[in-house]
């Protein structure tokens, strides 16, 4: 994701001079292009994410349209209350990107496990809240939040699905089909797409079929493709690397109270409400906290047992 | 020519107003709002290029009110520089008002950045100068800030980034009345030696009387090729003979007898 993510950054930064990428001290061997090639829409602002926040708010307001960056929880969490209070109350064009969305870092520990953001930020008023299933969509999204109004979330990931062989168009605010089916809908937001994608050929092959949903855009969210789901499918489940408290899971369940559209079943799969205290590779945590592939198996064959 | 006696003028009616406004909303920090009526009448009487009929003409100076409580005081000066009538500002703290108790942007022309949480004026103040220098703009960007605010750490960040990129277009006032929320600066989280930390961090510093109109005047008119700032010794609740100093008008109202004495007082100067 992150190199669709660069590439998207390069082409916005050559045809605007105003498009600015600042970081908080991380991003080595990643950006020493983009340096290069635009060194005066490329700042390091130190290990400083209040100030970096601060200093992009400064920015915006005299017109320039940036991207902050930095890894996990530290482009958001971290400096909050300047998102809150300076870039959103102000609505201004700052696009906050995360890399290392869920146990992207896993091993690293709890400090680099960003499980809680999505929720935080969706709670912001204004905020698009996106987290890309796939490299084509990180790529996307980037060319496309800077043209939303108001303050942008992009939570990249290590893990990443592949692009379905003949792909949707992106567009944000509206989910992508990544695998057609008639018996029960999966959505999913990120990079654990990967597990969704490998859980949905392995219920073929059991005779069920599930239509996968890339609910990239978690705020505003599809609410049309959530009544289908809740319609046309014996049912829905949602797929996140994140807590089960505000994120992906909320929201579509928000959609379906405020339209009142229930689905016969209802799954979720997400991070319980607690913190891990071992480590190990994003594909071991999923393992551990049962949101991989064959959990996600498991829970929909229950259903049509 | 510098309009000394105009800004002595304009500070005391910043100061009445917002006894005023504070009394009329019941509301608190007219300590605060005193304290800086000197600083914020030399800024928009002396120093500042502005056009009240177009706030966003791009070359005039920005100024941002970091200690957000005070937020009475800008009401007050900016309504008093032609933004908007004088008599909106007894609006301020009633139901329904945009004139917030800690000061806000949306509905007020004039108001470059809404704060009142702590530590977040100098960092956006930084960035929109750094702003200007990319794009060989020549305004300034002034930030006034409390000396209790530098207990935010938010702040030395933006002193850090502001030396290293030497933003010699912004200046920052340090509202040095030596009493914070509770107690004394010194007693709460000791500042000093503080202008020896400025120093440290790469900044011009000047301290004067943050009273002293002609001073101040002369003072925010200099330019150097560092970022600039300025602590001004000034005194809490200055011009109100009971507010002067006491920490306790953080929070109180001046209702009644006090209220009256406090705009008698503020009236013969």
């Amino acid at each position: 994701m992150r190199n669709a993510l660069m590439k998207s950054l390069f082409e916005l930064a050559q045809h605007d001079t105003n498009v600015m990428l600042l970081t908080g001290d991380l991003g080595f061997g990643v950006f020493e292009k983009f340096e290069e090639a635009f060194p005066g829409q490329f700042l390091n602002v130190g290990v400083a994410e209040q100030n970096m926040m601060g200093v992009a708010t400064g920015l915006a307001l005299e017109g320039k349209k940036i991207f902050t960056y930095s890894i996990g929880n530290f482009p958001s969490l971290r400096c909050l209350e300047q998102i809150r209070n300076d870039a959103c109350y102000h609505e201004l064009n700052i696009n906050i990107i995360a890399s290392g969305g869920g146990f992207s870092y896993g091993a690293l520990g709890m400090s680099h496990h960003a499980t809680e953001d999505l929720a935080i930020m969706r709670a912001l008023p204004g905020v698009t809240v996106v987290a890309p299933c796939t490299p084509e969509e990180a790529g996307e999204a980037t060319r496309q939040i800077i043209s939303v109004p108001g303050v942008g979330y992009l939570r990249i990931d290590k893990s990443s699905a592949c692009e379905p062989d003949s792909p949707p168009e992106f567009i944000l605010g509206k989910s992508r089909t990544l695998r057609e089916g008639k018996d029960f809908t999966i959505m999913v937001s990120g990079g654990i797409a990967e597990e969704v994608m490998a859980a949905s050929v392995k219920l073929s092959e059991l005779g069920i079929e599930c239509k996968v949903l890339s609910i990239h855009t978690l705020k505003p969210i599809d609410k049309e493709a959530i009544i289908s789901a809740c319609q046309d499918t014996r049912g829905i489940m949602t797929v996140e690397e994140h807590t089960l408290i505000g994120g992906l899971k909320s929201a579509v369940n928000e959609s379906c109270s405020d339209l009142s559209v229930y689905p016969e079943h209802s799954l979720h799969m997400g991070i319980n409400d607690h913190y891990v205290e071992t480590v190990g590779s994003q594909g071991f945590l999923r393992n551990k906290l049962s949101i991989s592939g064959s959990d996600i198996v498991e829970s929909i064959l229950k259903i049509f047992a | 020519m510098v309009k000394i006696e105009t800004s002595v003028n304009l500070a005391r009616k910043v100061r009445l107003h917002a006894v005023r406004m504070v009394n009329k909303g019941g509301s608190s920090h007219i300590g605060s709002v005193l304290s800086i009526a000197d600083i914020l009448a030399v800024l928009y009487n002396n120093i500042l290029s502005f056009r009240p009929n177009d706030t966003k003409w791009d070359k005039r100076d920005r100024f941002i009110l970091s200690k957000g409580h005070a937020g009475a005081g800008v009401y007050a000066v900016l309504a008093e520089s032609g933004f908007f009538r004088t008599d909106k500002l007894l609006e301020h703290y009633q139901d329904g008002s945009v004139f917030s108790g800690h000061v806000s942007h949306r509905g007020v022309p004039g108001v470059e950045l809404s704060t009142g949480s702590l530590g977040h004026g100098l960092p956006v103040g930084a960035g929109m100068a750094y702003a200007a220098k990319i794009d060989n703009k020549n305004h300034r960007v002034f930030v006034l800030m409390s000396d209790g605010e530098l207990n935010e750490g938010s702040n030395w960040e933006a002193l850090m980034f502001s030396a290293h990129h030497k933003l010699n277009n912004l200046v920052a006032i340090i509202d040095r009345n030596h009493l914070q929320s509770m107690k004394s600066t010194e007693e709460t989280l000791a500042l000093e030696p503080l202008a020896d930390k400025f120093k440290s961090f790469g900044w011009h510093v000047s301290v004067i009387d943050g009273h002293d109109h002609d001073k101040l005047t002369d003072t925010l008119n200099r330019k150097y090729t560092t970022p600039h700032i300025v602590i001004a010794n000034t005194i809490k609740g200055k011009g109100v003979s009971f507010m002067e100093d006491q920490v306790v008008w953080h929070y109180k109202t001046p209702e009644g007898e006090l209220f009256d004495q406090a705009i008698r007082e503020l009236e013969s100067q």
